[in-house]
This record gives structure tokens, C-alpha cells and sequence, in this order.
């Protein structure tokens, strides 16, 4: 869908961003470039849409060569969001969404209802469409800014750090909402991040740039976390790359044990008539299942199951099936022996 | 005290507005805003496709800076004397002086107005698609448009208070009262056309204000700024 082949941008002034990279962006998955602050993210990723031209080496899109085509058409077939998003002040909402059906010569009405579609899709009220930029707070300006990008239904997105400069929790509520809209969409997405753990979360791949656009790794970011190539990655991923990565792992395989068989503690799994576990009891106090672990079931990570073992009175987290009915625990330990198993620490 | 009545007394004179008087009000109205609006006319027509040049490509950017000193330093009395010298007695040095009047204030407001354009939204604007010619009156003028007015109010000010030079050399226009009135030593009428210069003046500003409303948009005029304030960024 995309691929650089060894792709050098030297700027006029002598700066190297980017050396030699060659990389394919596989079609329909979002891709991360991640790595520190003027590794040549932005730069590589603004070469995909001619917004800065290789000096040696070929981008191809859908198999064509960028510098083989016009300019303005290729980057209105391919959604761009920007940090600051770039919206333009003196447009509402509702026409800032529509950029780039207007410029490809949309009739009006079909160019708003799309917008306020998308208005709506990236969870904001239609009330909203006549606001100007000014108007709104830096998240919501994110998401119209996402809603522009989308507008004329490219097939791919550029998404150079959208969500860096608003604060960690409508980062996070913006960040599952991306995945979300990607769940709906699959576009090909290239996305720059100097967060790794935005990488992890976000990323189907994540390319670790070195100093200079040198590429050093690209992988799963569940590989990531579990094999880094090199110092210089294992640096990058940080030090608890090992709790972040069982993140990555369903529970779907993890042994349990019955949930009447015996164990050491002193707590009591209290059950109700129909099996559901209500909370924990040891000589008459008790701890409900909310303030006390928890219940878990296949479709989550064993981060989350590894989480209830240690924040349950009993030590042991409890798995239900889709009617909510206990029907097995697990603790700890039994999670550390599963991870011993694991092929993918085998082979580091 | 009685200037003023006498002032007064001219300005009320049923004879004074007659259309059909050459020597009359309206007759000096029409002809001041003639003069005015020719001179704005070709100066606009100049200064902003030059301003708009300079401010989009950043080239040649010393002429637009270094445009409103030079402007400043040039008496225009003496510049229509030139002209008169030059090709005559007529419309022609009137115009010709008004205009490079008004093109330094022009000039440099629309340059000004580009400038203040912030790089990333222009940025933003070309990876979206636009193409050049698409950003520049799409994107950087529309958002330029409130420096851009100023200067042409500016001008407009500038270029009403000086037509009055064209009766210096025997045209009309409100300038007129001031130099006929001087010459019979009629200081009623000497201060009714500088009134009336004044009050063109308020005239034509309020309705270039009017017009700018209705141009600039309320999300960069900051009238749609009733609420919440955009987050700044930080790095
Ligand atoms: N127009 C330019 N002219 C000269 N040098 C440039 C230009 N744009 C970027 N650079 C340089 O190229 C290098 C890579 O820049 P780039 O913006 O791609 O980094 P980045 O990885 O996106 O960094 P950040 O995380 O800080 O955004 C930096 O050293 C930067 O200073
Ligand atoms: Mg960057």
C-alpha cells in the first residue's frame, strides 16, 4: 500500500532526517513510527504525501511513485491530521470537515451531510457544526480534525501526533475512540508518536526510529515488548516492557483451578444462587467483588487477570462465562507458570 | 462665536446643496469622492496583488517593510507639483499623487496581514490539498482580512483628507471651499470644508467598518469567541 525503498531526505541546510529507510506499510493496519524527538517521524511521514520530497529513494502509494503525481491531487486522496490540527479559523466546524469534498468539487449539500456524519462519528454534537475552531477546547479541535481527515473517504492517514497536546485522560478516551473508528474503517494509517506506549496501544506495527530516520526495529508491538532488537530499543520500550506486554496476551489459554477446590487463604468466595460471585468473606467481613479483584473472563489480557490476583483479599482472580457464573480461579502463580511457557521469551 | 454661526449658516443653506449649484456642496460631495475613489480604485489595484505576492512567497519582502517609511516621508504637495510639471495641469497629477499616497498603508497591511497567518494552519491547508492560488485566497486572505482592512480604511482616511490638494490646481472636490474661501478671507467656509472633509471622512470609515463585518469572519474577527478559549499547545 505504501513502501519506502531507501528513502533519503537531506534538507538544504545539510540536516540528514531521513537515511535510507526502507519500509512497507501493510495495507489496512495502522503502522506507528515512534522513536525520540527529531528522529525524522515527521519527516518520513510527510513524504508520503509530497509534503516534503525525497532527495533520493522512491514512496510508493497504491503502487504509484509520489513524484510522479500531482501534488495537490495525491494529498486530497490521503486523510492528514495534524498536532495542532490545523483547523482553518475563519471556517465552522461543519465546513473546516468538509475541506477536502469541497476542493474535489462536491456539491454543497452532499459535501455537509457528510461532514456532519462525521461530526457525529467522531462523538461530537451536531450543535457543534456551526461553532468556529476558537470555540472549541484542543480535544475536540483533535477530533474535528480527525473528521477532516476522513471527509472524502481516503484510503489512507497520515496522523502526525494528534493527541499530544491534550491531557492523559481525553488522550486515552481519544485513543479508544481512534481504534474504534479504525475497527469500523481499516484505512492504512501511518501514525507518529514519540509516546511508546501510545505505539503499543495503537500500532498493528510499530517502527522504532533511531537518531538520523535509521530504522531499528519493526515489529508487533507485541514482539516489541518481548524481544527488543537492540539496547537502544530495550531503552526506548522502558523497564516494565515485561508487565506492559502480558497487555498482549488473552486469557483464553490460562489454566484455572475449580472454584470450590481448596486453597490456602482464609477468604471465602461468596457465591448467589446462581453461581455469580458476589464478593470475598473471611469470619464475618466481607469485600465485594468491585473493591476487592474482580472477575475476569477469556477476552481479557492477562495484564488485567494478573492485576486481580494482586488486588484480590484471596490472592486469586475469579473467571465467569458469559452469564456472569464463576467457573474457575486463578492466582498468580499459576499465571507466572503460564508465562514460563511462553515461546516468544523463549527465543530472547 | 460668530464664525461658528456663520459656519453653521453655511452648511444649512438650502443653495449650498442644490445638485444644479457648481459651486454647491453636493457638486464638491460628488467630486471629492470621484477623486477618492479612483485614486483608492487603482491603488487597491496595485498594492494588494503586490502585497499579496510579497506576504505569499515571502520574496522581496524589504519593498513592503520599507514601504510605509517611504511613504511617510513623501510630501504630497510636492509630488503634484512634479506631476503638474511633468504632464500638466489636470485629473491626472491629482490621481497620481493620491495613489502613491495610498499604496504604502495598503502595501504594507496586506504584507502585515499575510504574515500574521500562522505557518502550521497554512501548512495544514497544502496537506489537505489546496493548491497554491487555493491557499492564498482561501486560507491566508480570508484570515489576513481584519489587518487587511485596517489598511484600507487607513488609506481611505488618508486619501479623503488629502484631495482636498486637487483644488490647488484648479479642480474640484471639498478643497475648494478651503482654497476660495482662504482667498476672500470667508473663514465660515474655510471651516465648513474642513467639517466637511471630517465628516466624509467618519462617513466613509464607518462604512468600510460595516463592510468589514460583513467580510471577516467571526472566528478570526473574535466575535465568535463568547466561550471557551482553545487549549495553547504545548510541546
Ligand atoms: N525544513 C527543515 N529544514 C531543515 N531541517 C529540518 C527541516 N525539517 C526537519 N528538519 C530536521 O530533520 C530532523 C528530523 O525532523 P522531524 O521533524 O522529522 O523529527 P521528528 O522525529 O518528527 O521529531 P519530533 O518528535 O520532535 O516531532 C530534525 O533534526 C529536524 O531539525
Ligand atoms: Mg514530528
Amino acid at each position: 500500500m505504501i513502501t519506502f525503498t531507501a528513502v533519503t531526505k537531506r534538507f538544504p541546510d545539510g540536516t540528514v532526517a531521513v537515511d535510507d529507510l526502507t519500509l512497507d506499510l501493510p495495507e489496512g493496519k495502522i503502522t506507528v513510527f515512534v522513536g525520540p524527538s527529531g528522529c525524522g517521524k515527521t519527516t518520513s511521514l510527510r513524504m508520503i504525501n509530497r509534503m516534503v520530497e525525497p532527495t533520493s529513494g522512491q514512496v510508493l502509494v497504491q503502487g504509484r511513485d509520489v513524484m510522479e503525481q500531482d501534488p495537490a491531487e495525491l494529498r486530497r486522496g490521503i486523510g492528514y491530521v495534524i498536532q495542532t490540527a490545523g483547523l482553518l479559523p475563519h471556517r465552522t466546524v461543519v465546513d473546516n470537515i468538509a475541506t477536502v469534498p469541497y476542493l474535489l468539487g462536491w456539491d454543497k449539500k452532499r459535501a455537509r451531510s457528510t461532514a456532519l456524519e462525521l461530526l457525529e462519528r467522531v462523538g461530537l454534537p451536531a450543535a457543534y457544526a456551526k461553532r468556529y475552531p476558537a470555540q472549541l477546547s484542543g480535544g475536540q479541535q483533535q477530533r474535528v480534525g480527525v473528521a477532516r481527515a476522513l471527509a472524502a473517504g481516503p484510503p489512507i492517514m497520515l496522523v502526525d501526533e494528534p493527541f499530544s497536546a491534550v491531557g492523559p485522560v481525553v488522550r486515552a478516551q481519544l485513543q479508544a475512540e481512534f481504534l474504534r473508528l479504525q475497527q469500523d474503517l481499516g484505512k492504512t494509517i501511518a501514525f507518529v508518536t514519540h509516546d511508546i506506549d501510545e505505539a503499543v496501544k495503537l500500532g498493528d506495527v510499530v517502527a522504532v526510529f533511531h537518531q538520523g530516520g535509521h530504522l531499528a526495529q519493526v515489529d508487533t508491538p507485541e514482539q516489541l515488548l518481548a524481544a527488543p532488537a537492540n539496547d537502544f530499543v530495550a531503552d526506548f520500550v522502558g523497564r516494565d516492557r515485561g508487565i506492559r506486554r502480558l497487555g498482549f496476551r488473552l486469557a483464553d489459554s490460562l489454566p484455572v483451578q475449580p472454584v470450590d477446590a481448596p486453597r490456602d487463604s482464609e477468604w471465602v468466595l461468596d457465591l448467589d444462587d446462581r453461581g455469580r460471585p458476589r464478593g470475598w468473606s473471611r469470619r464475618g467481613v466481607t469485600a465485594s467483588m468491585q473493591s476487592g479483584g474482580g472477575t475476569f473472563t477469556t477476552a481479557d489480557s492477562l495484564r488485567t487477570v494478573l492485576d486481580l490476583t494482586l488486588t484480590s483479599p484471596a490472592g486469586v482472580a475469579v473467571r465467569v462465562d458469559q452469564h456472569g457464573v464463576a467457573d474457575g480461579t486463578v492466582d498468580h502463580a499459576a499465571i507466572a507458570a503460564h508465562i514460563q511457557d511462553d515461546p516468544i521469551r523463549a527465543a530472547r | 462665536m460668530s464664525v461658528l454661526t456663520d459656519v453653521a449658516a453655511f452648511l444649512a443653506a438650502g443653495s449650498n446643496w442644490q445638485p444644479e449649484n457648481p459651486d454647491g456642496i453636493t457638486a464638491r460631495l460628488l467630486e471629492h469622492l470621484q477623486y477618492t475613489g479612483i485614486a483608492l480604485a487603482i491603488a487597491t489595484a496595485i498594492a494588494i496583488p503586490v502585497g499579496l505576492f510579497i506576504g505569499h512567497t515571502g520574496r522581496f519582502a524589504f519593498i513592503a517593510i520599507n514601504a510605509g517609511n517611504a511613504g511617510r516621508a513623501l510630501p504630497t504637495l510636492g509630488l503634484l507639483s512634479l506631476v503638474v510639471i511633468l504632464v500638466g495641469i489636470g485629473l491626472v497629477p491629482v490621481i497620481v499623487a493620491l495613489v502613491v499616497l495610498a499604496i504604502p498603508p495598503l502595501l504594507t497591511s496586506t504584507y502585515a496581514g499575510l504574515q500574521s497567518v500562522d505557518r502550521a494552519t497554512v501548512d495544514a491547508a497544502r496537506g489537505q490539498g489546496m493548491r497554491e492560488r487555493q491557499v492564498l485566497l482561501r486560507t491566508e486572505v480570508p484570515i489576513a482580512l481584519p489587518i487587511l482592512m485596517s489598511g484600507i480604511r487607513n488609506a481611505t482616511l488618508q486619501v479623503v483628507a488629502t484631495a482636498t490638494v486637487a483644488a490647488y490646481v484648479a479642480l474640484g472636490g471639498f478643497g475648494r471651499f478651503l482654497i476660495d474661501g482662504l482667498a476672500v478671507r470667508d473663514y465660515a467656509q474655510v471651516v465648513a470644508g474642513a467639517v466637511l472633509v471630517a465628516a466624509l471622512a467618519i462617513v466613509l470609515d464607518l462604512l468600510l467598518a460595516g463592510v468589514q463585518r460583513l467580510v471577516v469572519s467571526p472566528g478570526v474577527s473574535g466575535r465568535a469567541l463568547t466561550r471557551t478559549t482553545p487549549r495553547k499547545v504545548s510541546p
